[in-house]
């Protein structure tokens, strides 16, 4: 054990021989956070068979997905790519009148050079409907860099406004605001009530809109969450005078937010690089690199960073902090001391493996698909700094993990939870490992402080399980037995 | 290009993998991008497997796509080979290998060098056949291979065992039931005195594929994978086989009738008419079930079958035959091997529905309105849609169809599954009645049954209280006379009143 923990963080890489999802899973939960969209899967039967597996039950709800399936002629050439993504885009238009389709190109259409970049804007113009193309493929990307892929590609659809050129008391400013209601910034007090004559609202939004917004830049956050989470940081940040002019995404499709030069940009998802890079370099908004919000002290260091970028001093946020500390404290009492192995799947394992440090766990081995030390800096650092803190050793970070290599060093570390893919859960529980599986915290609510007991709910549930099975002499169940 | 939301047969490379993984100790190696390992999380999840599933990939990456995967799957499998010292290695080429068009065979013979273990590549094209094809022919792939291996070494066993022995082809993994299937088929042999030689894929070790000959008869108990084996074996060593599928009393007694028949050819002549006549009548309890008077409930109601070609025949058969229920239509997926289904259907349903579409299967079953479907999970969607209740009989399949109970669907202790099944997917026969009476219990609204959305009409609020007012076995009927009264009347909003306008033109 002592030969793999080491004292400064350490990066390797291995084969790349690992368990995840292909990038194009997205589409599950991007469909339902674009309420106006249409995904379109131009790949074979294999991507097809995946979605339909990986989903489940959630093909049956009519979703709005669906595949563009290859076939021979395709690949050969026989039949022309336009005039067929045409005939499937107009059918999709005629039975789900989307607001915007999305492409996802995948491994075949990389392979065959299928100009999807091409096309798009002939046919957008040709049947009047946006037509967004991600290149969520699995030879470039694992799991969740699909939604990476997807929200770059969105970030140029987005509205542009240069706020460096235009001030406050702008009228037509105004006006533009004001059809874009929630979304634009620079909503000062002052604002607010220029708007709120103009439209005559009541006096309960007046009141409500009145709040002591401080005169900041605006700020966009990036990363697709469910609506109650973004609802719930929108808030966390609100307290301290900040307002969030919008989401990329956004809820609908027509509602992204506007972007420029002067706006602000926090991701709030360790896996966007892509789209950090493009909201910076084409959009050329201003990038604040924080930790991400998952975990108490992590929601706390991202609040921090975007205040202090906006020169604000936090308020109240030590209490907050304390008091999520507080009431996780019977969680925080079953997993301290314990030891957790990440396999790496999902690009959350580094600020997960964090957060777990700070509750008293004790990380092993932090694997990972691909690791941009650009744009998690601010996470690492809060890692290094955690671990100094809690003085435990800093875990080994691995980058495009051997999964088989990873079940020798599980088998020689036996740690007290591997957190996993779906593929090898059983197999080590079977082995008397516990486990968790990865990719629950892809779709549970974990952001914020209010879900950081969610994670835990997550991270103890096989601990507890095995505290209500103990007693039974059944950890071990395989004939074999390797210990 | 095709719009598809869902299939019922998966790609290619899973028919393999489901073959590879099947056998002890033989590691399949896909050739395949991140992310096409998604067959492990399947075994690992719906088998519930306690072992780590013997599949893994040599990753397809930019690199790969720019410079060939030269060395890299050649040092995949030696390293395979070094770690789990496997039997077999098996490449298993997927959708992008077969757009590279990279040489995988020379990996595949330079590989077979330097290993200890055999090398073999799946012979599946992804664009040509589907999971349930690729299936069959890797098996007959495997087969062939240690056969001839066998040959050349002169270990080839020739001579027949004593007493008479079977082999059972094409029980494995992610199969429907097939777990259950096989220890009822092994009792049913062990019953007629028949010894079990080998059973493959499943559990099967390939060194023993060489004691294949040694069987006096081969069983397929599926269609869609064995065929090819057998037909190899029967080529090559004259091993004669059967394939009638031992599901519901009439075909198992007719496969045992088979069975009696090679035995008798290779002078063991046995009767086993008594034996026949004692389960029927006695261990199963379907026959008698037909005669009782629940059955009787069952006559003429109408229902639709779906599913593999096994599957979707042999329930239409034992529904029709031996439970005297309408099959307004019997389908199938494996469009393959319509012309064998067509004509072991006929006489049994009202129409043939060969599709892989099931929005197709949807509109069918929305159209014909039966009071119960036996199909595959999509079915029982469908079915939940619809509100009608569906027996799943086939794959493609969920967790909840690998029970952890003893449930098969071939043999005797089969023909009393099949039989529950049946029973419980309609609605029990006297609830039924009284819901006629009392013209139903269900509060629920109808706006509409149908999948497709092409009506715009509207049911006012009086007109659906009415319409769930109607009994509800014709309460579907009604309605469909109404709109169709409605459209050609050009009315939009059926209210009460024109539920019974529609009601008197048609004089219904």
């Amino acid at each position: 054990m002592s030969e793999t923990l080491s004292e400064t963080l350490t990066f390797e890489c291995e084969t790349g021989n690992y368990h995840t999802f292909c990038p194009i899973s997205c589409v599950s939960w991007l469909y339902q956070k674009i309420e106006d969209s249409f995904f379109l899967v131009v790949g074979t039967k294999t991507c097809g068979y995946f979605l339909q597996n990986a989903l489940g039950v959630m093909i049956f709800a009519e979703p709005r997905y669906a595949m563009a399936e290859l076939e021979e002629g395709d690949i050969s050439a026989q039949l022309n790519d336009y005039k067929e993504l045409k005939r499937l885009c107009v059918q999709i238009k005629q039975d789900r009148n989307p607001s915007v389709i999305v492409w996802i190109g995948t491994c075949t259409t990389e392979i065959i050079k299928m100009d999807l970049e091409g096309m798009a804007p002939r046919l957008e113009a040709e049947i009047g409907i946006p037509i967004v193309v991600a290149r969520a493929n699995g030879l470039d990307y694992a799991f969740t860099q699909g939604e990476d892929t997807v929200l770059a590609a969105m970030a140029h659809r987005c509205p542009n406004q240069d706020l460096s050129k235009v001030s406050n008391g702008d009228l037509t400013l105004q006006e533009q605001g004001s059809k874009t209601s929630n979304q634009f910034p620079l909503t000062t007090v002052l604002n607010n009530k220029i708007v709120n004559k103009l439209f005559n609202f009541n006096t309960k939004i007046e009141t409500n809109d009145v709040t002591p917004y401080y005169n900041h830049a605006p700020l966009v956050l990036f990363g697709s969450l469910p609506s109650t989470v973004t609802t719930q940081l929108n808030l966390e940040l609100k307290r301290q005078g900040i307002k969030v002019s919008g989401w990329l995404p956004s809820q609908r499709y027509i509602d992204l937010p506007v972007l420029g030069d002067g706006v602000y940009v926090c991701g709030v998802n360790p896996f966007l690089s892509r789209t950090a890079t493009t909201l910076m370099r084409r959009r050329k908004c201003k990038l604040i690199g924080a930790p991400f919000p998952i975990g108490p002290d992590g929601t706390r260091a991202w609040i921090e960073k975007i205040c202090s970028v906006f020169g604000i001093t936090p308020q109240g946020l030590e209490t907050r902090e304390n008091q999520i500390w507080e009431s996780l404290q019977d969680y925080v009492d079953l997993i301290k001391g314990k030891s957790v192995f990440f396999m790496g799947d999902n690009l959350l394992e580094v600020s997960l493996a964090r957060f777990l440090i700070r509750c008293g766990m004790i990380v092993y081995e932090i694997g990972i698909p691909y690791m941009d030390k650009r744009f998690q800096a601010a996470e690492l650092a809060l890692l290094e700094q955690t671990c100094n803190d809690m003085n435990v050793p800093l875990p080994r970070i691995v980058e495009k993990p051997d999964n088989y290599n990873q079940i020798q060093r599980i088998r020689e570390l036996q740690p007290d939870l591997a957190i996993t893919g779906m593929a090898h859960a059983n197999p080590l529980e079977a082995r008397g490992i516990s486990t968790k599986w990865s990719v629950e915290f892809t779709f549970a609510q974990i952001h914020g402080f209010t879900n950081a007991r969610d994670i835990l709910e997550l991270v103890t549930r096989p601990l507890r399980r095995n505290q209500s099975l103990e007693g039974l002499g059944w950890t071990k169940l395989v004939k074999s037995a390797v210990s | 290009m095709k719009l598809a939301y869902w299939m019922y047969a998966g790609p290619a490379h899973i028919g393999t993998l489901r073959v590879a993984s099947s056998f002890k100790n033989v590691h399949a190696i896909m050739h395949a991008p991140l992310g096409d390992d998604y067959f492990n999380v399947m075994r690992s999840m719906l088998e519930r497997e306690r072992d780590f599933t013997p599949v893994t990939a040599s990753i397809v990456d930019r690199h790969v796509l720019a410079r060939g995967s030269q060395e890299k799957v050649v040092e995949n499998i030696t390293r395979k080979d070094k770690e789990e010292r496997p039997d077999l290695i098996v490449l298993t080429p997927t959708c992008t290998s077969s757009i590279l068009q990279e040489d995988l065979q020379n990996f595949v013979d330079r590989a077979a060098i330097e290993s200890e273990s055999d090398v073999i590549l799946a012979d599946v094209n992804h664009y040509r056949v589907n999971e349930l094809q690729a299936a069959d022919r890797t098996l007959e792939q495997v087969v062939r291979f240690y056969i001839e291996k066998a040959k050349k070494s002169n270990s080839l066993q020739l001579e027949k065992t004593k007493k008479p022995s079977a082999n059972i082809i094409g029980i494995f993994t992610l199969g429907f039931h097939n777990q259950h299937d096989s220890r009822e088929l092994k009792r049913l042999l062990n019953d007629l005195g028949v010894e079990i030689n080998e059973v493959i894929p499943e559990g099967g070790s390939v060194t023993n594929l060489c004691n294949l000959t040694k069987a006096w008869f081969n069983l397929i108990p599926y269609r869609e994978v064995g065929l090819m084996t057998a037909n190899y074996l029967e080529k090559e060593f004259n091993i004669p086989y059967v394939t009638t599928t031992p599901m519901g009393v009439v075909d198992t007694a007719e496969c045992i009738h088979e069975i009696a028949d090679i035995l008798k050819q290779n002078n063991y002549d046995k009767n086993f008419d008594e034996y026949i006549e004692q389960q029927t009548k006695f261990v199963s309890q379907a026959a008698w079930f037909s005669r009782s008077i629940d059955c009787q409930n069952l006559t003429g109601k109408k229902a639709v079958v779906f599913g593999d070609a096994t599957h979707a025949a042999s329930m239409t058969k034992i529904l029709a035959r031996e439970m005297g229920i309408r099959v307004s239509c019997a389908g199938t997926y494996c469009k393959h091997d319509s012309d064998w289904f067509r004509e072991q259907v006929q006489g049994f349903c009202d129409e043939v529905l060969i599709t892989d579409d099931h929005t197709q299967v949807g509109d069918m079953i929305a159209r014909i309105e039966p009071s119960a479907i036996f199909g595959t999970q999509m079915e029982r969607h469908i079915g939940k849609r619809l509100d009608i209740p569906c027996g799943v009989i086939s794959a493609p399949v969920h967790i909840q169809n690998f029970p952890l109970g003893y449930r098969p669907f071939l043999g005797y202790e089969g023909t009393n599954q099949i039989a529950d099944l049946v029973y419980n997917s309609f609605t029990l026969g006297m609830e039924d009645h009284l819901l006629e009476i009392f013209g139903g219990h269900d509060t629920k609204e109808v706006i509409t049954k149908s999948l497709s959305t092409d009506s715009t009409l509207n049911w006012a609020p009086d007109g659906i209280a009415e319409l769930n007012k109607i009994p509800g076995f014709v309460r579907g009927k009604i309605k469909r006379n109404t709109e169709k009264f409605a459209r050609e009347n050009n009315i939009n909003e059926i209210t009460m009143e024109i539920m019974y306008a529609a009601k008197e033109s048609v004089g219904a």
